[in-house]
């Protein structure tokens, strides 16, 4: 078969590319221009608030360039975990944008839209059918977490990607989706390898990260052969090496061996890395398995409190040293002035001791000269913890602590105001799988002419 | 004589692998030092359980990686990415202890 060739831009829409590098890629006449939009690991926040952690001016400049070259190439371009987390009002953000740029471009294109959200009602039927489990190490929910989530996402495979592109769609803008699909589709759709198809897209998908030097913000091409895939950069600054890509294989992967994803696993257990040129790395054998059933790993988060924090420096060495007791008197102090108050949480991350690490560092005692102390409440209210937080900062700036010498305040702050009302915190409250029987009908797609 | 993970490796890095776990990426220099450590059992569960001050329940698995030549290791997060008293969110900053590890190698 003809091998076809996938460019990707950036490692997630609104990172950036060099418009060089775009061009290059424009030049080899690629299949589709493809990028992911999404990622879970700026925590739960975003998801749970419905806003994207990605700027729209980097987004709009990004998606301008892509969908420019498309239509006018006459080449699919498909986007995935719109706005960051992928639920409706990501999505709406994202086609807010796609609209401004057509407009302003004068551009006319049909556009699949697929939503990614679940109906709460379905999930809590599916869950009290035992049809909803946790991924290890993940705890089993609850019927409160699935009530109290603000959106449910599940991540969508690569077969709603395939009726796109069939219903002849020249732009998608997805929600949540498994972060290859939007690689793999046409590919699959052509003929080619599901498990080499994938295998790629979860290379691609980090676009320039899985070259050398790597880079967020540049592009990468694939191509896909009857039994490989091949992947080059487009700058001349990077190079793809066997390291730089199958160390990229290993990323944030729990089992670089078997990576599983909606509807079964890529196995890379016979996957070779050969070295092509100077710059080209070939894949080899990668496979896809499976599952029966179909599971969709589900995302959700909910608003567990609001926030208020102080950021105060201390370099006093008698206070370093009493540290630990300052904290508890303080925390004490607190306790005893509002007794009315509960349910907040007050905690101090403590700069120069464990303030990276947490329970996870092993060096106990304090090295530093200096020290920065974040005064972190969260609470029920923003109030509640507004009055929290200002309270133990006022009770920490004046506390005589034993051995103290300097009467006059006990912390540095670096701004006035010392407070930040930071407003809903979030945590996840769903990461599980769900069984689907219908992997394509149950993400809503609709067809429309822009 | 002592040898230093420092300078064993080219890479040592941590990350989330998921809201509920982190993954460390050791990635050694050539095949001769990765297959020496494997031979050795360098990186194994006890090691990293006593590191991080965790139990050895809670290091879900080391994986020798042959294509890259590189080891892994991922433990259960201390809490969920993002709850209350979370310290890295994308625990990239969880590595450091690593930097430290020293092994001793017959000549």
């Amino acid at each position: 078969m003809k091998p076809i060739k996938v460019l990707s831009t950036t490692a997630i829409l609104g990172y950036g590319f060099p418009l060089a590098s775009f061009e290059a890629g424009m030049r080899m006449n690629p299949d589709c221009i493809a990028v992911d939009a999404g990622s879970t690991d700026p925590g739960p926040y975003y998801l749970g608030a419905g806003v994207s952690f990605t700027d729209y001016t980097a987004v709009k400049r990004d998606l301008a360039i892509m969908i420019q070259a498309g239509i006018k190439n006459k080449v699919p371009v498909l986007v995935g975990s719109a706005g960051g987390s992928g639920a409706k009002p990501h999505l709406d953000w994202q086609l807010k944008i796609v609209y401004e740029i057509a407009k302003e471009y004068d551009l006319h294109f049909k556009m699949a839209i697929i939503e990614a959200d679940f109906d709460k009602d379905f999930v809590l039927k599916a869950f009290e059918e035992g049809k909803v489990k946790p991924l290890h190490p993940a705890p089993e929910c609850t019927k409160e977490d699935i009530l109290e989530s603000t959106h449910i996402v599940g991540q969508m495979g690569v077969e709603p990607f395939i009726k796109a592109l069939n219903d002849g769609a020249e732009v998608i803008i997805a929600g949540r989706s498994y972060d290859p699909n939007m690689f793999a589709a046409l590919p699959i759709i052509r003929g080619f390898d599901k498990g080499l198809a994938l295998h790629m897209g979860k290379i691609l998908e980090c676009a320039a990260i899985a070259s050398s030097p790597g880079s967020g913000s540049d592009c990468m091409m694939g191509t896909i052969t009857d039994d490989s895939f091949i992947l080059q950069t487009l700058n001349p600054a990077r190079k793809c090496t066997v390291l730089s890509v199958s160390a990229h294989t290993l990323y944030e992967k729990t089992n670089p061996y078997i990576l599983p994803g909606p509807g079964g696993i890529i196995d890379l257990h016979n996957t070779a890395f050969t070295q092509l040129d100077e710059e080209r790395v070939e894949v080899k054998g990668s496979k896809f398995i499976p599952s029966d059933p179909y599971y969709i790993k589900l995302e959700a988060a909910k608003c567990v409190g609001f926030r208020t924090v102080s950021i105060a420096g201390v370099r006093d060495p008698i206070f370093i040293k009493e540290t630990d007791s300052i904290l508890e008197a303080v925390t004490k102090r607190v306790k005893d002035n509002f007794k009315n108050l509960d349910n907040y949480h007050l905690n101090f991350k403590i700069y120069g001791k464990d303030g990276v690490m947490g329970d996870l560092e092993p060096i106990k005692e304090i090295r530093s000269h200096e020290l920065c102390i974040v005064i972190d409440a969260v609470a029920q209210s923003q109030d509640v913890a507004n009055t929290v937080c200002s309270f133990a900062r006022s009770t920490m700036l004046h506390y005589g602590y034993e051995g103290r010498i300097a009467t006059a305040g006990n912390l540095a702050f670096p701004y006035s105001p010392s407070d930040f009302k930071v407003g809903a915190v979030y945590n996840f409250s769903l990461y599980h799988l769900i069984e689907v029987s219908d992997p394509i009908g149950i993400f809503k797609q609709t067809l429309v002419n822009v | 004589m002592k040898v230093k993970l420092l300078d064993l490796a080219k890479v040592i890095r941590s990350k989330n692998s998921g809201p509920y776990e982190i993954t460390f990426d050791i990635i050694l220099k050539d095949k001769e030092t990765f297959d020496w450590m494997v031979k050795e059992k360098c990186i194994n569960a006890e090691l990293i359980a006593s590191l991080y001050k965790i139990k050895v329940e809670d290091v879900i698995n080391i994986i020798e990686f042959i294509p890259a030549n590189a080891i892994k290791a991922t433990i259960v997060r201390p809490m969920c990415s993002g709850d209350i008293r979370e310290t890295d969110v994308y625990g990239a900053q969880q590595h450091a202890p690593l930097l430290t590890l020293e092994f001793e190698k017959r000549n």
